[in-house]
């Protein structure tokens, strides 16, 4: 049995291994979510937030790019309201909008034979029907990162790409070490899931997080 | 590193052989392994145990192990039924047996009954100090003492490729291609069931010993998947290792799971283990043992820059093709080459890369180009395409009416040492500046008949003749990569030594 933390939990695990994540905010009031819209500059994304709260997408539990204190209330209000009987403890993230062109997929699994693996792979609309992913056995070596990226079969898209610049490959590199030394280190961390890592010019930023942990384990 | 040569020691280089099971009936596995011991002629003590000590092949047997000779013998080869195998073991360990290649079957892959049989195998083994390789397993080849310990029969020439196999047949047909090509094997030996000794031990041996240049593996799942990443690893780091991995689909997996009872690999991340480890994956059995083939007898290329050279046009378009989709970088032709090359054939030549010399050369201009192609510093392996055509031409006339008159006798003469010299050319200029040349001819397959002195002349060079030009950008294409993966770790390596 797994336990999905919340996607604001998640992002602190994240952030305390070392891989840097955006500025969030976990409110339980429209009136905080406004507050907490203020600290961060708008525009700014409200989410519902809580464990076991998955498929935002499909759920519309995701608000993007509100630009002004009233949007900020009325759907922090709105989501608070869409909270499921068993999700009373969720709040709303407030965080800043993370805008690019660009997404990729990275994550931990284990493998039964070879154990924690980072995971990469191509995200944004057509990433289902591309299944472009590669894996590295954790810990990642001196070029293992590098190769991962590589591997990929449009890695192109990476690289210097219609106006985008080529991703920074120390940052991108940093976050697939980092998560493959969460695997070594972590060994009640059963996975983890950036989706997605969106590309702001070359600087990759985690957008969405989510940490399974074994039962029990937190 | 010695400590897995000393422990597998007696797998490899028995003084002597204790098989059981020797039956009088020549179909049994025990009678084929005395067979095959025999006809091919093992160097060391062989002790073929039969029940009833009745005669196998005209030659005497023993009715029991303990009838051998203290210390006479390090190795066993159990093809008894598994329900004596017990019994056996204890009385080779009395004999000094350190080693146990069971072949019998009714262990693990039989069920239940069969795999608490192979717990109580392994676990007596470890109590009288004997290590066990198999059960179910095919057998034993180490060509230096002639030994083909097999219950099935390919038996191959010596040369630097070491086997192992999770599949008995698939090793089989890995060493038949050994027996076709002349590029040999120092060992070769199939898993089984790997109640103890598994996959990984046996490439831990093959990268310490001497007598192995590259490794050869076909792979349906590890066990120990860290274990295994360590152990090619450090393989890769001395030696080339080739994989070839069985169950990549869904189908083939749940076939996998059946065959070898090993949880099969997640290809995506078995592609990741190659790609960590230097690994160089082959797709097909037949590429799996060029490519071994290629790393045992080719130079490594220090780079991709590759150079095609043929004798006729759509050869060269087609590896041109390859060659770009393996991510082989096609070189423009370099001035000087052209201008040598200018100065020997009718100006019809291609005068790019590939090097198509359209029919225009003359007696000794493809072993002059082969010459210079290798000289050039800006060239870092060749592709030779079209070799035996001239002895092609030379069979059709012999076959025909009209010979040996009519001058035709000295003509397929001509044609024929013509192309075993161009075999042997390219070996040499190979050689003398270590870079690859691979040669490719479909008449190696469709000439085989009468022997063509093109592709027989490879064979003599000690290489293999590749059947297609693809086939030979799939082996350099790999050796390319693995060839970047030594240096990136040599100069890794420097760094840390500078620091």
């Amino acid at each position: 049995m797994t336990q999905t933390l919340s996607e604001f939990e998640s992002k602190q695990l994240l952030a305390e291994a070392g891989i840097a994540v955006p500025a969030q905010r976990l409110v339980f009031s429209a009136e905080d979510a406004v507050r907490a819209a203020e600290d961060l500059c708008y525009p700014v994304v409200l989410k519902l937030c809580g464990r076991g709260i998955a498929h935002k997408t499909e759920r519309d539990l995701i608000r993007l790019e509100l630009l002004e204190e009233d949007e900020v209330h009325i759907q922090a209000e709105e989501l608070l309201a869409r909270r499921g009987p068993d999700e009373s403890d969720a709040g709303v993230l407030v965080t800043t909008m993370i805008q690019g062109r660009r997404e990729v997929i990275a994550g931990l699994v284990r493998d039964p034979q070879f154990g924690p693996c980072v995971m990469l792979g191509l995200g944004g609309v057509f990433a289902e029907a591309l299944e472009d992913v590669a894996y590295a056995v954790a810990p990642l070596g001196a070029f293992d990162a590098d190769d991962l990226i590589d591997a990929l079969e449009h890695a192109r898209i990476l690289g210097r790409f219609r106006g985008e610049p080529e991703v920074d490959r120390a940052q991108l590199d940093h976050i697939l070490e980092t998560l493959g030394r969460i695997g070594l280190e972590q060994p009640q961390v059963r996975s983890i899931d950036i989706n997605p890592l969106i590309l702001m010019g070359s600087r990759p930023v985690v957008a969405d997080a989510l940490v399974e942990l074994e039962a029990g384990a937190s | 590193m010695s400590e897995i040569l000393e422990r597998l020691r007696p797998l490899f280089y028995p003084k002597g052989i204790i098989l059981t099971g020797v039956s009088s009936h020549p179909g049994k596995f025990g009678a084929v392994t005395y067979h095959n011991l025999v006809r091919f002629g093992y160097e060391g003590a062989l002790y073929p145990i039969n029940r009833d000590g009745a005669e196998v092949l005209g030659r005497p047997t023993l009715r029991a192990v303990s009838e051998v000779p203290e210390g006479s013998a390090d190795l066993a080869f159990l093809c008894t039924p598994a329900s004596v195998n017990e019994e056996m073991l204890r009385e080779c360990a009395r004999a000094g047996v350190r080693v146990a290649f069971v072949a019998s079957g009714g262990y693990g892959e039989a069920g239940e009954e069969g795999g608490e049989l192979e717990r109580r195998l392994v676990a007596l083994a470890k109590e009288l100090g004997i290590v066990i390789a198999g059960p179910n397993g095919q057998g034993i080849v180490s060509t230096s003492l002639s030994m083909c310990a097999q219950i099935a029969p390919p038996y191959p020439p010596p040369g630097p490729i070491s086997m192992v196999s999770q599949s008995g047949n698939i090793g089989a047909s890995f060493m038949n291609y050994g027996v076709l090509s002349n590029v040999g094997f120092s060992k070769g030996v199939s898993c089984g069931n790997s109640a103890q000794l598994e996959l990984a031990d046996y490439l831990e041996y093959f990268a310490a010993d001497p007598e192995t240049r590259v490794s050869l593996a076909y792979l349906e799942g590890v066990e120990d998947g860290r274990r295994f990443l360590e152990v090619a690893r450090a393989h890769s780091a001395q030696k080339p290792l080739v994989i070839l991995l069985g169950g990549v689909t869904e189908r083939g997996r749940r076939a996998a799971s059946s065959h070898t009872g090993a949880l099969a690999s997640n290809e995506r991340i078995f592609a990741g283990v190659c790609r960590q480890a230097g690994i160089a994956r082959a797709e097909t059995v037949e590429e799996a043992y060029e490519l071994a083939a290629s790393f045992a007898r080719q130079p490594l290329p220090h780079g991709p820059r590759t150079l095609v050279f043929t004798v006729a046009g759509g050869w060269g378009v087609l590896t041109a093709d390859a060659c770009v989709q393996a991510g082989l970088e096609l070189i423009s032709l370099p001035a000087d080459l052209r201008e040598q090359i200018d100065k020997m054939v009718p100006a019809r030549w291609s005068r790019g890369n590939p090097i198509d010399l359209a029919g225009g050369e003359t007696r000794d201009t493809i072993p002059e180009v082969l010459e210079q192609m290798a000289a050039h510093p800006d060239v870092d392996a060749i592709i030779y395409l079209g070799i035996g055509i001239q002895a092609a031409q030379g069979q059709a006339f012999k076959s025909g009416p009209f010979y040996p008159d009519h001058g035709l006798e000295r003509m397929v003469e001509f044609h024929e040492r013509q192309d075993r010299r161009y075999a042997l050319a390219a070996a040499e200029a190979s050689e003398r500046h270590r870079k690859p040349i691979l040669v490719a001819s479909d008449l190696v397959h469709t000439d085989r008949a009468y022997g063509n002195a093109g592709p027989l002349g490879v064979k003599a060079s000690g290489r293999v003749a590749y059947p297609s030009g693809h086939r030979a950008v799939r082996a350099l294409g790999q050796m390319v990569r693995y060839s970047r993966y030594r240096q990136r770790l040599e100069s890794a390596q420097e760094d840390t030594a500078i620091r």
